[in-house]
């Protein structure tokens, strides 16, 4: 049977180990490129300036750097140690991204990131460069991976199911490669990182504006956080992941459940603004909402239906039912039955063979689930509406802020008037938090709205697990919380700690507080004489 | 391109071709880890011996991963298999794993001995207890692990933790652990400013010792243990099915490779001479060619695991049949095609560009170097 606070557990260690990676990933991302930019600007100018940017910011991505390398090695882990039913029954697909992954992209990255740091006088100007370039494809190229990875996940094309391994089997992997939903999550995800990235550097440099210290220093790394942040906030905006909810059925219940779309309405569909869904009424309350923009921006047209909860529960009892007759012949072809019929009638139904396992959480056989058990699986289907409606929107918030404080960075840096506004450097100091809450809160809906499927319509969340104790699964997710606590608090004091000490850290003589220290040695000496 | 069965053993030599690059490079940060309080008594020679991978280390641990990805894409079963039953010993790997890269970047950041003295504890406990978890799973291989599939091919391991103990794996662990602690000293002997270098022969000498003794020790245990052998197994070019196989066991079984091959003795036997030669080598102070030749045991050492369990990946003790081989653990043949090319590909690519970052940053760090890059060295 299936032990519910096993499957509860795994899911809860996976979520915390994988959120918590993910607040390290996304300023790796784009602090690497905002690297690149100094470091350019520093081999074709020459200004030492730059190159003291590049190797300050530098020192702040590698605090983070360090702590995303290594939470990254868990969920690697992960998929073997608590999800070995998953390795097993979708290994063939998916582990082949992930092992492009390492051999493209990470060891590309891994290899060059010592050299960044410590090449500085081994290699020319234009060579240190290039390994700085390289660092960051390298960077951008394993989130395209893990993106590919996951976009199966979320629309597993481009492979089917065998009986006689009893696994899903790769069959064409160009399909994979270019699924759809990776195109969109690749996009969007890389210049939410990018947004992070600016988002940090424009508020530490807004901080040393704000206190009077290292002004050149900073307003050269503000204008490049500025410009790039800007740009790429766009880019998230505009190409926000949401187009690529109209692929695939598991993202059009994704959608459908963001917001709180009940019934299928006429098209264009109106956009709830703000309300409060009702899962079991199937209605959301106090609902404000704007007239056609959700079938504006989820279809991008003006004809196309978005499906409602309603009409997707339908659907979906359908395909259950079909589902059990997929599991009724696949039971015969692994006792080993295979008659020709046998096969072709798996055949016809095995593409509803997901939906059949759901079952599995009910009645051990399937096939002699009853009514209600049958209503209980399709309720399962949807995933719970009001975290994921207010997740979405937290999202959307802090977006919105963001284009708001990078915007005005970006037009009174033009102006040159940055350093008169305060209220902006301010609000960019303070705004630091933001790209993390909209990454996370969108990672939340991403994976949280994939439930109940591991891989949609394939493999249920609950059939994914190991078999393990309950009791393993706790002990050493109370170690990573007890661990990665340890860790959060020693990188926020070291993060911290650098930031405040600014450009001084770099102990070049040129900054700050070496410049106080040298103006006391100085009225010292001036005493002595 | 080439039949199912033909990739099936290109894939078998390609994850060997992985593990044994990762035992080279990582194995090399995790000798040099495991002996950072004994060879370097200041900080600035603990910072010496560090710096003698800073640039190196974060690049060589990545052949561990593609080597963890590779096994999930090409054997999936055996991951799975593997990672849950060995669940404990894994975590602990994992919870080992994340010392290292940490305490590289973070131990110079601040100047207070305590802070650095908890780091380096960090690095030693980071770099000593993965390879010797990795031995003892290793000898687990050659014991079995009490593990079988159900009709719909999902895993229940019924063993425990401390069943993994067993006197010939933890044997295993002591040649892991000397192995990687001896290779790790050629490269101190090479790369690290000459008052640390004279450190190492003593560490050298020692480890070659325990590292024979133990190989050695571990040949005899193997006539004495039950080995598994496949005797019966469906068309290997056929889909491939994890149960329909017949699987027997007899003392000594792991050594049969050995008299169907004769050949294959070659590998513990250069594998011994390549330790000794190499310690020699450092005696004559040849440091070079004491890495070449110890880089070249650590291969000879994992080809000879691998030749003794062929085809066997990890055998089933309490269901034999349901032993993981590499005929029937392993991905579909399409899969398998696409990452061959892949590896193809990248792997003559990676190595390229790896051996251009170890010339670029080839040289003896000294004491000196690292008083004048006080600021930005590890």
């Amino acid at each position: 049977m299936i032990d519910d606070s096993l499957v509860d557990l795994s899911r809860w260690q996976f979520a915390i180990t994988a959120l918590y990676h993910f607040l390290f990933v996304p300023l790796t991302i784009g602090m690497t490129w905002i690297l690149v930019i100094m470091e350019s600007v520093y081999v074709m100018t020459g200004r030492q300036i730059y190159k003291d940017m590049t190797k300050f910011w530098g020192k702040l991505f590698g605090i983070n750097f360090a702590i995303g390398v290594t939470t990254g090695l868990t969920m690697e882990f992960e998929f073997g140690t608590n999800w070995a039913y998953y390795s097993h029954y979708v290994g063939d697909v998916f582990g082949a991204p992930l092992a492009i992954e390492g051999l493209m992209a990470f060891f590309m990255e891994s290899t060059l990131v010592g050299m960044f740091f410590l090449s500085w006088d081994r290699l020319t100007k234009r060579q240190h460069l290039a390994v700085t370039f390289f660092m960051a494809l390298g960077t951008n190229f394993s989130a395209l991976w893990i993106l590919v990875a996951n976009a199966w996940m979320q629309n597993p094309i481009g492979a089917e199911f065998n009986y006689q391994t009893m696994r899903m089997e790769m069959q064409s992997f160009t399909e994979i490669v270019f699924n759809p939903v990776a195109q969109v999550k690749f996009i969007h995800t890389v210049s939410a990182g990018y947004v992070a990235g600016s988002m940090f550097v424009l508020g530490i440099s807004s901080y040393y504006l704000l206190k009077g210290r290292d002004i050149a220093f900073a307003k050269r790394s503000f204008s490049v956080a500025a410009a790039f942040g800007l740009a790429s906030i766009l880019c998230v905006i505009l190409l926000g992941d949401e187009s690529g909810y109209e692929v695939g059925d598991i993202q059009k219940v994704k959608l459908a459940a963001i917001e709180a779309e009940w019934e299928t309405e006429e098209a264009p569909a109106a956009f709830t603004l703000i309300g409060l869904p009702d899962q079991d009424a199937h209605h959301t309350d106090y609902a404000i909402k704007i007239p056609y923009a959700l079938g504006l921006i989820a279809t991008r047209s003006l004809d196309k239906t978005v499906t409602g909860i309603v009409d997707l529960e339908k659907a979906h009892e359908e395909k259950i039912k079909l589902g059990m007759k997929a599991y009724e012949y696949l039971v015969k072809l692994r006792a080993g039955d295979e008659s020709p019929e046998n096969i072709a009638q798996f055949d016809r139904y095995k593409e509803h063979l997901g939906y059949g396992l759901l079952l599995k959480r009910y009645t051990p056989n399937v096939v002699d689930a009853t009514d209600a058990q049958i209503q209980a699986a399709v309720k399962d289907t949807i995933p719970p509406v009001m975290p994921l409606f207010f997740s979405f929107r937290v999202m959307v918030g802090c977006g919105v802020l963001m284009l708001i404080i990078l915007s005005l960075s970006f037009y009174y840096n033009a102006k040159r008037q940055i350093t008169e506004k305060r209220w902006l450097l301010r609000a960019a100091l303070y705004g630091i938090p933001l790209p993390w809450i909209a990454i996370e809160t969108g990672w939340f809906v991403a994976e949280f709205g994939r439930q109940p499927w591991a891989i949609s319509e394939v493999l249920p969340t609950f059939m994914a697990t190991s078999s393990l104790n309950a009791s393993d699964v706790l002990i050493t997710m109370v170690g990573f919380i007890i661990f990665y606590t340890i860790l959060a608090v020693i990188e926020f004091w070291l993060m911290f700690k650098f930031a405040r000490l600014g450009p001084s850290s770099l102990h070049t003589g040129r900054y700050h507080f070496e410049k106080e220290q040298q103006k006391l040695s100085g009225l010292h000496s001036d005493l002595a004489n | 391109m080439f039949d199912y069965e033909t990739l099936k053993l290109i894939w078998w030599l390609i994850i060997g071709v992985l593990l044994i690059c990762f035992a080279i490079t990582d194995g090399m940060d995790m000798g040099v880890g495991a002996l950072l309080p004994f060879v370097a008594k200041t900080d600035q020679e603990r910072r010496v011996v560090i710096n003698t991978v800073g640039a190196h280390w974060d690049g060589n641990q990545v052949w561990f991963i593609t080597a963890g990805a590779a096994l999930f894409a090409a054997w999936p079963p055996v991951y799975g298999t593997a990672f849950s039953s060995f669940y404990f010993a894994m975590m602990l790997v994992l919870f080992a794993l994340f010392l290292r890269p940490l305490a590289f970047d973070y131990r110079s950041k601040i100047e207070s001995d305590k802070w650095r003295n908890n780091w380096d504890w960090a690095i030693f406990v980071g770099s000593s207890v993965p390879p010797l978890v990795f031995g003892v799973a290793f000898g687990n291989l050659f014991l079995g692990a009490p593990f079988s599939f159900d009709e719909f091919l999902k895993v229940t391991y019924t063993g425990s933790f401390f069943e993994l103990f067993h006197p010939f794996a933890l044997l295993c662990g002591v040649v892991s652990v000397a192995m990687i602690v001896f290779h790790g000293a050629v490269w101190i002997n090479l790369r690290a400013d000459h008052i640390i270098a004279q450190r190492t022969p003593k560490i050298i000498n020692i480890s070659v010792v325990v590292l024979v003794l133990a190989f050695v020790l571990g040949g005899v245990y193997l006539t004495q243990i039950d080995g598994y052998m496949l005797t019966q197994i469906a068309d290997k070019n056929a889909a491939p099915d994890l149960l329909n196989k017949t699987v027997e066991r007899a003392t000594g079984a792991w050594l049969n490779n050995y008299t169907l091959m004769p050949l294959t003795m070659l590998l513990p036997l250069s594998a011994i001479a390549l330790a000794l030669g190499s310690a020699l080598l450092v005696k004559v102070k040849r440091p070079g060619y004491a890495l070449l030749a110890s880089s070249l045991m650590l291969m000879a050492i994992i080809a000879t695991a691998g030749v003794s369990l062929f085809p066997f990946i990890l055998p089933s003790s309490s269901f034999m049949d349901h032993s993981l081989t590499i005929w029937d653990a392993v991905s579909s043949e399409k899969t398998l095609n696409i990452m061959l090319l892949v590896v193809s590909f990248f792997l003559p690519l990676i190595i390229s560009y790896t051996t251009w970052c170890y010339v670029k940053m080839w040289r003896r760090v000294t004491v000196q170097e690292i008083s004048e890059n006080e600021h930005s060295a590890y």
